[in-house]
């Protein structure tokens, strides 16, 4: 790590822990800002870097979300019966049963993702390219419609979440933590991740994956791991998340593929895709944007997004970091071969 | 799952000729609607995520006319003008920009736009189910067993017709030979001077234009919510995936298929596995072709 990687750490994490003791009233939506930077950088992993755009991401967070609901209430009461009563019978969890409820929740939310994350991997990397997105498009709409006919678990109704057993006013800051801290471990986790060797597999899938393969590079098992971990902290997230909405219903707040399941991608196309800052960048500034449209524009916000994207799809690909590496290249260490620009120029 | 089997096959086996007849109804507006993607698919690798969206756009512009005092059928010219029109807008300031690009460009434009067509209807609309009615008769038989509305017949014979419109549109006028010529290999047909250029607008706006009928269709036979427009792209995308492009017999046998998985997913395993059924038949049909190409060492790209 330079000096400049230092001081930005200490600016974020300055920021990152003054953030909502200056502004308190603005916790919750910070909290979700570190939600969509983790959505936008674990997209990052197979998406930018890998070549592999999914648009079925959201899957995992919206399984996470039922699978951590369903542990943390059947824990101590029969599931069935709670969802039946549709909120009516409000059972009282001690502190001990959330919190121990809560943490078994987000692990196994996490652990089960990256289970499902195998098993659809098998079915869904055999496709390449506009196959590969369609499907996974597919496999998330088709995960809310389903999830949408349990009736154990809801159904069409949804579960409401056990309610945090402190003081209403702790209750952003706790969820603020654990946002910041899971947002701060997946971005140490792919900044790891990519400066091992999977970093050097991934964009060799990304350039050519047939030539990767005949390589030796074993692309099945890379692809399969690198979609596992963004599986683990989407679970993990979506049960944070799910506890933080306090209510979930499948379409809406589960599997939003239309809606989220977009916008991840585009934060990672809005910052730079294929790049460790760019997602973040991108999350961090889409967030502002639509927090600012949601309250000044209200009612035209979805329409202000699409806008949105369609603009940085259509006349700004590269992104924040990717325009910056074509401005400056040398500033990332990338050595321009002055020759090859005029052959360029002159061609 | 199992009283709904006895009553289908054991009690009222008559219940299956309206099942069949409805998959027959709904599955000619999805042979339209996947034959104008297979268009566009096949002559500009677009893949057009907004199809779905279209068509219900063409949906509510009916929906406004009959508003206004027109009846649907004589919607359907205008209707066609507008969406083509706007096809060709939504080309010249969209599609000609992610043309040449890598096709995930495409789609997630087209994605971008679904998002804003979806929205814009909501806001203007709202999210209340609509439909038109026609004031066509309904038709019983066999002692009230199976209803077939007229205006479903109808539909059907205006679909038909439409889809004969456009064969023989693409098989005999210059346009349609210069879209073809474009489609096999456009680079080859640019140097034989043609304007690819137009040719791409021209397709683009042709499709919308056919969704759009499509849309009348669907508002006239079925129900216009600003939401269900990508479960219709959903279904398209099953069809076209199964069929392969430039496939015609496939697309429409496809279409046939898929309404009466949709109609006896709805009837046998309830209501709210209707949607659910075009989705998984799209990943079933994924894993199809999957397992066929991986046969001969090939992935499905």
């Amino acid at each position: 790590m330079t000096r400049n990687q230092i001081l930005l750490y200490l600016v974020i994490a300055v920021s990152g822990v003054l953030g909502p003791i200056m502004f308190p009233n603005y916790t919750q939506q910070m909290a979700v800002m570190w939600v969509m930077v983790i959505m936008a950088s674990t997209w990052d992993i197979t998406g930018g870097q890998m070549g592999y755009n999914s648009l079925g991401n959201i899957t995992f967070f919206g399984v996470g979300m039922y699978v951590s609901a369903v542990i943390q209430v059947s824990m101590f009461y029969d599931i069935s019966l709670y969802t039946a009563s549709y909120g009516a019978i409000k059972p009282v969890f001690t502190d001990q049963q959330y919190f121990v409820g809560l943490f078994a929740g987000i692990l196994a939310a996490g652990v089960s993702c990256v289970i499902l994350a195998r098993l659809l991997g098998m079915v869904v990397f055999g496709l390449r390219g506009p196959y590969f997105a369609i499907g996974t498009l597919g496999v998330a709409i088709a995960a809310g419609q389903i999830a949408g006919t349990m009736d154990t678990i809801g159904g069409g109704a949804g579960i409401s979440m056990p309610f945090f057993p402190w003081d209403i006013q702790l209750r952003s800051a706790f969820f603020y933590i654990i946002c910041f801290t899971l947002a701060v471990a997946s971005h140490f986790t792919i900044r790891w991740l990519f400066s091992t060797q999977f970093g050097l597999a991934a964009n060799a899938i990304r350039d050519d994956e047939d030539k990767a393969e005949a390589m030796g590079i074993p692309t099945q098992k890379y692809k399969q791991f690198g979609w596992g971990i963004a599986a683990f902290y989407m679970g993990c997230i979506g049960a944070v998340f799910g506890n933080m909405v306090g209510y979930i219903e499948p379409v809406e707040v589960a599997f939003p593929a239309p809606t989220f399941g977009i916008f991840m991608v585009a934060m990672a196309l809005l910052g730079g895709k294929g790049t460790l800052w760019g997602p973040v960048l991108g999350a961090v500034l889409f967030h502002v944007v639509k927090e600012t449209t949601w309250t000044y524009l209200l009612g035209w916000q979805w329409v202000a997004l699409g806008f949105i994207l369609i603009v940085n799809i259509v006349y700004f690909q590269q992104g924040i970091m990717g325009w910056l590496q074509t401005k400056y290249p040398e500033k990332f260490g990338i050595i321009v071969d002055q020759s090859n620009v005029q052959a360029k120029e002159e061609a | 799952m199992l009283d709904n089997l006895q009553l289908l096959f054991v009690y009222a086996p008559i219940m299956n000729v309206q099942m069949i007849l409805d998959g027959i109804f709904v599955g000619a507006v999805f042979a339209l609607i996947a034959y104008g993607l297979a268009l566009v698919w096949g002559v500009m690798n677009v893949k057009n995520i907004c199809q779905g969206d279209m068509v219900i756009m063409g949906g509510y512009i009916a929906f406004t006319l009959y508003q206004l005092g027109v009846h649907p059928i004589f919607a359907i010219p205008i209707v066609a003008a507008v969406m083509f029109i706007y096809g060709w807008i939504i080309y010249v300031m969209i599609i000609r920009r992610v043309i040449d690009n890598d096709m995930f460009v495409s789609l997630l434009a087209t994605f971008g736009l679904s998002l804003l067509m979806t929205q814009v209807m909501n806001l203007i609309y709202g999210p209340e189910v609509q439909t038109i009615d026609s004031h066509f008769p309904i038709a019983m038989m066999f002692d009230d067993f199976v209803t077939i509305p007229m205006v479903k017949i109808v539909s059907l014979a205006l679909a038909m017709l439409l889809a004969a419109a456009v064969v023989i549109f693409m098989k005999k006028s210059r346009m349609g030979q210069a879209i073809r010529a474009t489609a096999q290999d456009a680079r080859a047909a640019r140097v034989l001077g043609i304007n690819t250029d137009n040719i791409f607008a021209f397709t683009y706006s042709l499709n919308a234009a056919i969704c759009g009928v499509a849309g009348v269709l669907v508002s006239m036979i079925w129900v216009l919510q600003p939401f269900y427009g990508i479960i219709y792209t959903l279904r398209t995308f099953a069809i076209v995936t199964a069929a392969g492009l430039g496939n015609l017999p496939g697309v429409i046998s496809m279409s046939f298929v898929l309404g009466w998985v949709e109609q006896y997913a709805g009837i046998v395993a309830g209501a709210e596995w209707q949607v659910a059924a075009s989705v998984l038949m799209l990943l079933a049909v994924l894993m199809w072709r999957q397992v066929q190409m991986r046969r001969q060492r090939q992935v499905v790209r």
